[in-house]
């Protein structure tokens, strides 16, 4: 090896292991302030300390923690079965049964996957409150459960679907929605794993629509409850940070359990 | 099976996400056009026709959050881009040990919610705080920056917070379009005495030029979306340092006195300028 690519070997290993520390780190600051009290954490205290214990009382004392966490499971869970019904069913259609007329309709709904949700909000926050809704799991999910991203995430999977499977299920006798549901279902199990973790990270982690919609605490999310803790006047973030822990519990757990479909779903749509 | 029975099939699974996409986006994108044509106090809107692009014009709050969002557009995507891209490639070297360990390092920050790690960079970027504590021990700085309560380094941190929260995630773009370039090409330029950068500058970049627009246009359309960060680490200020124009929106709706037709009017202000530079990267990428 020459001194050249060994310096360069040295500088790689250096680099990434410092970018390596800097991901790293605020996960074990997040611990390290779970159990510290607020002073010791405004003061970065580094290592762990006694106040777990206090700080989970804490939390549970202002908040209710079990209904905050039913909520976010409510509109995590339901929400995401329901977009992945709805929009995988309509990416199926998309490819399946094309024409002329439907492939403009799907560049229509491409070229609006770039509209901000800020151009939205105003409208569908009047019409939720002219409705009565406000403040309830309808209108926190009704909004996303058709969502133009996964509709393509799932109409790019299906044309790797093969043809044979869906004739042969024809001369079978089964009619389109079975054959939906009885063979495209299955064999696309790992399309249908990651567009799951992508939904449900998203619902999971929701926060401006949320934000505006859901105005009492029985109905506040866990990431509404690590929004509204931090933006008390003198927030204590050693309570803030078990919830934080707690917010990110569920996302690390599906993390580390679907890792390949993670980074599948997070890719899928430019291969 | 006839093609007009395929065809009604056909509608039946597309039906529901139509109606769906119709009523909660199709219809509230016409109706914030509509909106933006009015103005008054909550619900009781009366036509008021460029009238809100006047008082857009006269707005300094609003060019205040244009350039703040445009600020950050302009230097954190490059930077990240950027590091994701040599991040990416060093990993993509088989002989590197530890590979998988780095890069899930890099890449867990996106199991992060976007609140959650705006709330740990809050308590971080503390006056007396971990990170100055390190600074100051370190000795690279004699005394603690004001990181929260001064107008550029509040920027600063929003910076550093959205680098940290996606460079990962770029990254493992990158990672899997590399891994469909062909390795001899690499051992090829190895031989003939390519030196490293120019194997990235004239070998790499070219080939990874759909990924880098790709990544570039995603990358503007969340910056100018920019609200969860600056809500939680520093409400849009010091002194609307950091206010977007997503977070000015919402201020203008849920906030101040409600004004719908006005915040309608900037909310069309953000969608004007993902239209714009989306087309331009895509002219620069078509051209090069």
């Amino acid at each position: 090896m020459t001194l050249s690519a060994r310096l360069l070997r040295a500088t790689t290993y250096a680099g990434l292991g410092f970018a390596s520390l800097l991901s790293v780190f605020p996960f074990y600051w997040m611990l390290v302030s779970m159990t510290n009290s607020a002073v010791q954490v405004a003061n970065g205290k580094l290592t762990f300390g006694n106040q777990f214990l206090a700080n989970v009382q804490e939390l549970f004392a202002s908040v209710d923690m079990l209904r905050v966490l039913f909520n976010s499971a409510v509109v995590a869970v339901v929400g995401t079965v329901l977009t992945i019904a709805i929009s995988s069913a309509a990416g199926y259609g998309f490819e399946i049964f094309r024409s002329r007329f439907k492939d403009r309709i799907f560049a229509l709904l491409l070229l609006m996957l770039s509209v901000p949700f800020a151009a939205m909000m105003i409208p569908l926050f009047v019409m939720f409150a002219q409705a009565g809704l406000m403040n309830s799991f309808t209108a926190i999910l009704l909004p996303g459960v058709a969502s133009i991203f996964i509709v393509f995430y799932f109409r790019q999977a299906t044309k790797a679907f093969p043809h044979e499977l869906r004739d042969a299920a024809r001369i079978d006798g089964l009619n389109e929605w079975q054959i939906f549901l009885r063979i495209y279902l299955p064999v696309m199990k790992s399309t249908y794993a990651a567009a799951t973790v992508i939904v449900f990270m998203a619902n999971w982690n929701a926060y401006l629509w949320p934000l505006i919609v859901l105005q009492t605490n029985d109905m506040k999310t866990i990431t509404l409850v690590v929004s509204s803790l931090v933006s008390a006047y003198n927030p204590n973030y050693g309570v803030v940070s078990v919830a934080a822990v707690i917010a990110t519990l569920p996302t690390c757990f599906v993390f580390f359990l679907l890792q390949r479909s993670f980074v599948e779903g997070l890719t899928g749509g430019v291969k | 099976m006839n093609s007009r029975r395929t065809e009604i099939w056909g509608w039946s699974f597309l039906l529901p996400a139509l109606v769906l996409l119709g009523l909660f986006m199709i219809y509230p994108i016409l109706s914030s056009l509509w909106l933006s044509l009015h103005s008054g106090k909550g619900m009781n809107l009366s036509f008021a026709g460029a009238a809100n692009i006047t008082r857009l014009i006269d707005d300094p709050v609003f060019f205040r959050a244009l350039s703040n969002t445009l600020l950050f557009l302009v230097v954190q995507v490059p930077i990240m881009i950027f590091l994701a891209l040599i991040f990416a490639v060093a990993l993509n070297d088989r002989a590197l040990w530890g590979r998988a360990w780095f890069r899930t390092a890099i890449f867990l920050p996106c199991v992060t919610s976007l609140v959650t790690y705006s709330v740990l960079f809050k308590s971080m970027f503390a006056y007396d705080g971990v990170v100055n504590d390190t600074l100051l021990l370190l000795n690279i700085v004699d005394l603690p920056i004001p990181w929260l309560t001064d107008p550029g380094w509040a920027r600063v941190v929003i910076i550093i917070a959205i680098t940290w929260r996606w460079t990962g995630y770029n990254m493992i773009f990158f990672l899997a379009a590399l891994q469909n370039i062909d390795r001899s090409i690499y051992e090829q330029a190895r031989i003939d005495g390519v030196p490293a950068y120019a194997r990235l500058v004239r070998l790499t970049m070219p080939m990874l030029k759909p990924i880098i627009l790709f990544l570039f246009i995603i990358s503007t359309i969340g910056t100018l979306q920019l609200f969860d960060e600056v809500m939680n680490i520093t409400e849009g200020g010091p002194a609307d340092a950091t206010l977007t124009l997503s977070l000015y929106i919402y201020n203008l709706t849920f906030k101040f006195m409600p004004s719908y037709g006005y915040a309608a009017t900037v909310s069309y202000v953000i969608v004007l300028l993902v239209a714009i530079l989306s087309w331009i990267q895509f002219r620069i990428a078509k051209d090069s």
